[in-house]
């Protein structure tokens, strides 16, 4: 018999936009058990062709064979009853149901619900991803809530599994574990379709590499044989741009200091904060290191005002206490804030760009007398736009129609061009493409060149050794000593990242993650 | 097309009263002629016209700066009630010993009064978390038994043959009149004037586009450090501030007195105006005259066809669903999907 037909082969695949080209003669091939990266910038095309793969997107050119046999995917329902699964880098999970409910959705017609809540603790831990059925999503991380997507997907038994830029979330050792996960399932049969930007985990993971550059297939490769420079190029056509990383030159006045905030959580799901010090001078940059769903939250909720605490020297901005202060007014002390979620916290969705600049710039000579000043709005918003080289029509555009990226970059330049002395960002570069995620990170980092204390969270440690000064770790509500990054590596924050800091009496007295966990 | 559903909700409005006259068996034309043009063919329904649109207005104006903000103020009509007492016993107080001044202190205890009975659901909602839409709802019935107990008890008219109402008010507490052949008087340049200032908050003022943040993006309104209970209490207080006016403005009007019941009902009409008006104070100012039409063209319908009073609320009604429907299929679209069946999967390994 000859080799197997491919688990999956599009031929001459092609999709036009109004005013993009977004696939272009695109052929993929998939076979059993493989794991396929594909690759490529933001806006280079892989999300459109994975739409088509599961259905959401009809292509208008080109063909899909399955299994050898010609398919039409019309529907997602279609593509999960073939054997397609996907886990979205945007999940599509209700925030109101729990995380049986939202997998019990998903599952087509007469799956029993009795045994759901067991089938789904029993795959999470055999895959490596904790999960409590019965939490409802909206109190859970963007990471936990990734890990539903990703039990959800695997519930079904899928012969294909398509992954959206699934490690951001995780830590080292999770990333490691996922793997494992994945070449398991590959070992099993299934084919994985692995769509990502970073190089070195498609060159430690996947078999084949199929490189997207403006909707077209610039190249098939097998990335263990590639560098990663030579991936770069296919991708990008050039270099990766790295960033201007210097010692710290200014010593600014600016200064973050946190003394033992405690703060029980308001959420039932949520961590409490337990004596965390933190102390962030003007002129460097602090990362906080974690996986996602250990007090992060809390803690950026504390330092930005959007909780009020009681005991007002527990946070000092600039040597003055503000605990007791609402958002509005440590920002009129010179705080600026970029919070994890774009849409909704961030921004308003249903608002232009002007009216989203005026949101929390207004202190920038942008209102007289209580009245809103529109031309010095529009302008403000058209200099965050050129500054920061956020593609969209102009301030008019609203915000909800700009993609993930360029408004990420519209929220950190507006905060930017406030000129804050404490500079908060939490996932400055989630979902954000390579080129934009550089210009961010230069970004802060001019900031900090600038004698600005920046203290940045992210659950990507590459992100956080590229640009932070030092680090510290936050676990269980708890934050560890903070490191020094030329001192430290990956391996030694990844244990501090699974709670090796914590002291195990304080551990047993009070640790919700673990509770809920169980 | 947003701004269309108000268009598009009159017209399905009008083919729903040209089949229900049809029904009833009157000649639809006439009936529309009775309805909408009948009322204002003289100069005195012009001005009634108006003065009807006066309360409309200064109502849903207030009303429509808190719903922006996702206030849900349903109790203008209770507020109105207290704006009307408030000012009304300030007329009464200084029946025998007032003068030019009585007018201006009544219009501010209206609207003071007005503030006062929204002030309560805005306090219960910040302090307790109650709902407002069920506290200032509820809020109207006990300001009406409020009203009551005060015209059938301590403000009676001794000379008024024991009838439940106050005496009339005397002439420097009434509102002067603008237009000659009508009842016509100061309270719609108040209106308009209202109008005028509505805008200038909803459009051109940080505190307004905060209150609009508020009501998009909670989450947002709480990075940017906009108080959500500022938020609440603004919302409330200028909806009872304007409610509180309409009241003053009617029994300074066209009542010139207190009685048991000082409104048919403008608060809640508002609230259609309101909508309809698409929360923009002109197009509050153009929905109330034609909230106000209705009112006309029902009395005019009782008399002359014989109809029910009913037929007012029912247009009512009926503009307010074709006006949510239009809102509803303007931004989705119904789709009949059929259950996919899920077929057999394969075993993976090959």
């Amino acid at each position: 018999m000859d080799a197997p037909a491919p688990r999956l082969q599009l031929s001459g695949i092609s999709k036009t936009y109004p005013s993009v080209v977004a696939n272009a003669d695109v052929d993929l091939t998939v076979l059993p058990g493989e794991i396929h990266a594909v690759l490529g910038e933001n806006g280079a095309g892989k999300s459109t062709l994975m739409k088509i793969i599961y259905g959401v997107v009809e292509p208008d050119a080109g063909s899909i064979r399955w299994n050898g046999a010609p398919v039409e995917i019309n529907s997602p329902a279609r593509a999960r009853a073939l054997g397609i699964g996907m886990v979205f880098q945007h999940f599509s999970l209700f925030e109101t149901l729990t995380v049986a409910e939202n997998i019990a959705l998903a599952l087509d017609a007469d799956v029993v619900r009795m045994g759901l809540d067991e089938r789904i603790r029993e795959v999470s831990q055999r895959y490596g991803l904790p999960l409590d059925p019965r939490r409802r999503v909206h109190s859970m991380s963007v990471g936990e809530r990734q890990r539903v997507e990703i039990v959800r997907c695997l519930l079904q038994d899928p012969q294909l599994l398509i992954m959206d830029e699934p490690t951001s979330v995780l830590t080292p050792q999770a990333v490691l574990k996922l793997f494992e996960t994945l070449r398991r399932l590959a070992r099993e049969g299934c084919s994985i379709v692995y769509i990502s930007h970073k190089l070195d985990e498609i060159r430690a993971l996947c078999h084949t590499a199929t490189v997207l550059r403006a909707g077209r297939v610039t190249g098939t490769c097998d990335p263990r044989k590639e560098s990663s420079s030579s991936l770069a190029r296919l991708m990008i056509g050039g270099e990766l741009p790295r960033p201007q990383h210097r010692q710290a030159r200014t010593r600014g006045d600016g200064a973050l200091v946190v003394d033992r905030l405690s703060l029980p959580t308001d959420d039932p799901f949520g961590t409490d904060l337990v004596d965390i010090d933190l102390s962030v001078q003007g002129g460097e940059i602090v990362g906080v290191a974690g996986v996602s769903g250990n007090g992060q939250k809390e803690l950026m909720a504390a330092l930005s005002g959007e909780r009020v605490l009681d005991r007002a020297d527990a946070i000092m901005l600039n040597g003055e206490p503000v605990a007791g202060l609402d958002a509005a007014r440590r920002r009129a002390l010179g705080l600026a804030f970029v919070p994890e979620e774009r849409l909704g916290r961030g921004a308003v969705p249903e608002l232009s760009l002007a009216d989203n600049a005026l949101l929390t710039a207004h202190r920038q000579g942008l209102t007289r007398r209580g009245f809103i000043r529109h031309p010095a709005v529009r302008a403000y918003a058209q200099a965050t736009i050129d500054k920061f080289k956020v593609k969209s029509p102009g301030p008019d555009a609203v915000a909800r129609s700009l993609s993930g990226g360029n408004l990420q970059k519209f929220i950190v330049g507006r905060e930017i061009l406030q000129g804050p002395r404490v500079m908060i960002a939490a996932q400055p570069t989630w979902g954000v493409d390579v080129g934009a995620s550089a210009q961010i990170r230069q970004a802060l980092i001019d900031l900090r060149d600038e004698g600005v204390a920046v203290l940045v969270v992210s659950e990507e440690l590459d992100e956080l050794f590229e640009i932070c000064d030092s680090i510290v770790v936050i676990a269980q509500g708890r934050l560890s000593s903070p490191k020094q990054t030329r001192l430290t590596n990956a391996e030694e924050i990844g244990l501090l990242m699974s709670g090796s800091f914590i002291v195990p009496v304080a551990a047993s007295a009070a640790s919700t993650v673990h509770d809920h966990a169980n | 097309m947003g701004w269309m559903s108000p268009l598009i909700a009159v017209a399905a409005t009008l083919a729903v009263g040209f089949a229900l006259f049809s029904g009833l068996g009157k000649n639809p034309f006439e009936a529309f002629h009775v309805f909408f043009v009948k009322p204002v063919e003289t100069m005195y329904g012009f001005g009634e016209l108006l003065l009807k649109a006066t309360p409309l207005t200064l109502c849903a104006v207030g009303l429509a700066a808190g719903y922006r903000a996702n206030v849900w103020n349903i109790g203008a009509e209770g507020q109105l009630t207290l704006g009307a007492i408030c000012g009304g016993g300030v007329a009464l107080a200084f029946h025998d010993a007032g003068g030019a001044w009585v007018l201006p202190l009544m219009i501010v205890a209206g609207a003071l009064g007005g503030m006062a009975w929204a002030a309560i659901p805005a306090w219960l909602r910040t302090r307790f978390n109650a709902n407002e839409i069920l506290t200032s709802l509820m809020l109207v019935y006990v300001a009406a038994l409020l009203l009551s107990l005060l015209v059938h008890g301590a403000w009676r008219d001794p000379e008024g043959f024991n009838f439940p109402q106050s005496k009339m008010f005397n002439d420097f507490a009434l509102l002067p009149n603008i237009l000659d052949e009508t009842r016509l008087n100061v309270g719609l340049l108040l209106a308009l004037a209202t109008v005028a200032a509505g805008w200038l908050f909803m459009s051109k003022s940080l505190a307004g586009f905060q209150m609009r943040v508020a009501g998009l993006a909670p989450a947002a309104a709480n990075y940017a450090g906009i108080s959500s209970s500022r938020t609440v209490w603004a919302g409330m207080l200028i909806g009872g501030a304007t409610a509180g006016l309409a009241g003053v403005c009617e029994v300074a009007g066209p009542i010139g007195q207190l009685l048991p019941s000082v409104s048919p009902g403008y608060g809640f009409a508002a609230i259609i105006v309101a909508f309809v008006g698409r929360l923009h104070p002109v197009g509050i100012l153009l929905a109330s005259l034609l909230m106000s039409l209705l009112y006309l063209g029902g009395e005019s319908a009782q008399m002359t066809l014989a109809l029910p009073s009913a037929v007012t609320g029912l247009f009512q009604g009926t503009l307010l669903f074709f006006l949510l429907a239009a809102d509803v299929l303007i931004n989705y679209r119904v789709r009949i999907v059929r259950r996919v069946v899920a077929a057999p999967i394969e075993p993976a390994a090959a």
